[in-house]
């Protein structure tokens, strides 16, 4: 199986495989290509409501990722503003449910509750982190943007995103190691 | 008696939101800067490289450094000799910051009402705090104040017999305990002293301070570099995944208080530090 790395970052063509998920560890820095779709809190709730009343997704979330940020109004002749990831920690309580739909993977900074890790295990998905407020650098690897969904809510929008190269962490690995429990522990003192 | 224009204040309020969006803190990117030679973790290096990296394309492309383009924050000093012509000073400001976010294609993130939840679209009403001062002078003071780091903020009633220590531990567990969530490398404003309101108020105002100029006071300068040394010992790192760059400065504010009481609030500023200030 191809596992493509240079210069110590690993290289990954989206959809997310299975097989890519199992082999990717906490900590490794990768560069992610292909399709993702941005959803913030506002999303997240309308998809969590649609998955109760049994009603179809804005997009089928089958193997994808999701992309937490809602990026600044692109500037004339822009494909897309500055756009950085959010805290991923305000969409915990709706992810648990979007993992068990399919969701295969995730990007937004910082730390996750335990029933996402949970999930992240039990459903095998991964869970990348941007470089918060590097927002301006980050919308240089998004290509193309095409809104999609829940067009109302503005910046809270489902886009769909074109992405080549993004830069992203493994946070937490479908074993479920998560550097927000793990990172700290080498570097403090006493 | 001084006459400003209200005019002259929405102009120069449009122009502090567009360019403390596009060029953070520079005093905050040197800090950053010197932590890359420091900073012992790989990925911690890594992630420094990165913002820097960013600040300066935001810079040169003049567009926003962080999507999350802030709350507005705005302290006015005003002289009690200033008179102000052609309407409200209130309605000025917020003029300014939404012609700011609309002109320089900033995101509005403020919603109408905590409850109600509607997004006004120009990112008004800003937080606005005045303080009357003696003479005929008037200086504003602009933040975008980004919620990563203000939801990271905390306010707490110490008792007395806490002391020095207890501040000390209460900062560096609440930091610890925020990990990633405020995309450190954070500054760390703390007020101490006053009321519960007071503290907030002072601890939003240490921000304005130039990055890591020491309190006047030496005990409380004091206090500052013990949290600062603290809290870079908690291994939390830059963007909370390890390494020894956590904090790059603190700046504590202090205000007599009660006998009884020992108010701290902790605000917590991120790397995205944007601000600005004017003389009239
Ligand atoms: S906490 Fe600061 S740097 Fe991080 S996303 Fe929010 S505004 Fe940007």
């Amino acid at each position: 199986m191809n596992r493509v790395v240079s210069a110590g970052v690993v290289e990954i063509e989206l959809p997310l495989r299975d097989e890519v998920i199992a082999r990717l560890e906490m900590g490794e820095m990768c560069h992610l290509s292909g399709v993702i779709y941005t959803a913030r809190d506002a999303a997240h709730k309308r998809m969590v409501e649609a998955l109760e009343l049994q009603e179809a997704l804005p997009f089928d979330v089958q193997g994808e990722v999701v992309y937490y940020v809602g990026p600044t109004p692109p500037k004339p002749g822009a494909v897309i503003g500055s756009a950085g990831p959010t805290t991923s920690g305000r969409m915990d309580v709706y992810t648990p449910r979007i993992l068990e739909a399919g969701l295969k993977g995730m990007i937004g900074k910082a730390g996750r509750s335990r029933p996402v890790v949970d999930a992240i295990v039990k459903y095998g998905c991964v869970y990348f982190a941007a470089v918060g407020g590097t927002a301006a650098l980050l919308s240089r690897s998004i290509k193309k943007v095409e809104m999609i969904a829940y067009e109302d809510l503005g910046t809270e929008a489902i886009r769909k995103l074109w992405v080549e190269r993004f830069p992203a962490v493994v946070a937490i690995d479908c074993h479920g190691n998560n550097i927000f429990e793990e990172g700290f522990k080498e570097y403090a003192a006493e | 008696m001084r006459v400003i224009d209200v005019a002259e204040v929405t102009a120069k309020i449009r122009d502090m939101a567009i360019e403390s969006n596009y060029n953070v803190d520079p005093e905050y990117l040197a800090q950053i800067e010197s932590a890359k030679a420091s900073e012992s973790s790989p990925l911690g290096r890594n992630i420094l490289n990165q913002i820097t990296e960013n600040a300066e394309l935001a810079s040169a492309e003049r567009v926003p450094y962080c999507q999350d383009t802030g709350l507005s924050v705005v302290f006015a000093d005003v002289g009690q000799d200033v008179h102000f012509t052609g309407g409200s000073l209130e309605s000025a400001i917020n003029e300014g910051v939404r012609q700011g976010y609309r002109d320089g294609y900033l995101r509005g993130s403020v919603v109408n009402d905590p409850l109600r939840r509607e997004n006004t679209k120009d990112n008004t009403p800003a937080v606005i705090h005045y303080r009357v001062v003696p003479g005929d002078h008037f200086v504003l003071y602009f933040a975008a104040k980004g919620t990563g780091s203000e939801n990271m903020s905390m306010a707490r009633m110490l008792k007395p017999s806490d002391g020095r220590e207890g501040i000390l531990r209460t900062v560096v567990e609440h930091v610890f305990e925020s990990g990633g969530n405020p995309c450190p490398p954070i500054l760390l404003g703390i007020g101490l002293g006053g009321s519960i309101e007071k503290a907030a108020q002072i601890a939003k105002w240490s921000l304005f301070r130039p990055l890591g100029r020491p309190n006047p006071d030496l005990l409380v300068a004091d206090l500052e570099q013990d949290i600062l040394k603290a809290v870079n010992r908690t291994g939390v790192g830059p963007m909370g995944m390890g390494g020894d760059t956590t904090c790059v400065a603190v700046h504590i504010e202090t205000y007599p208080c009660h006998i009884g009481a020992l108010p701290i609030c902790i605000n917590v500023e991120c790397h995205a530090h944007r601000h600005a200030e004017l003389e009239f």
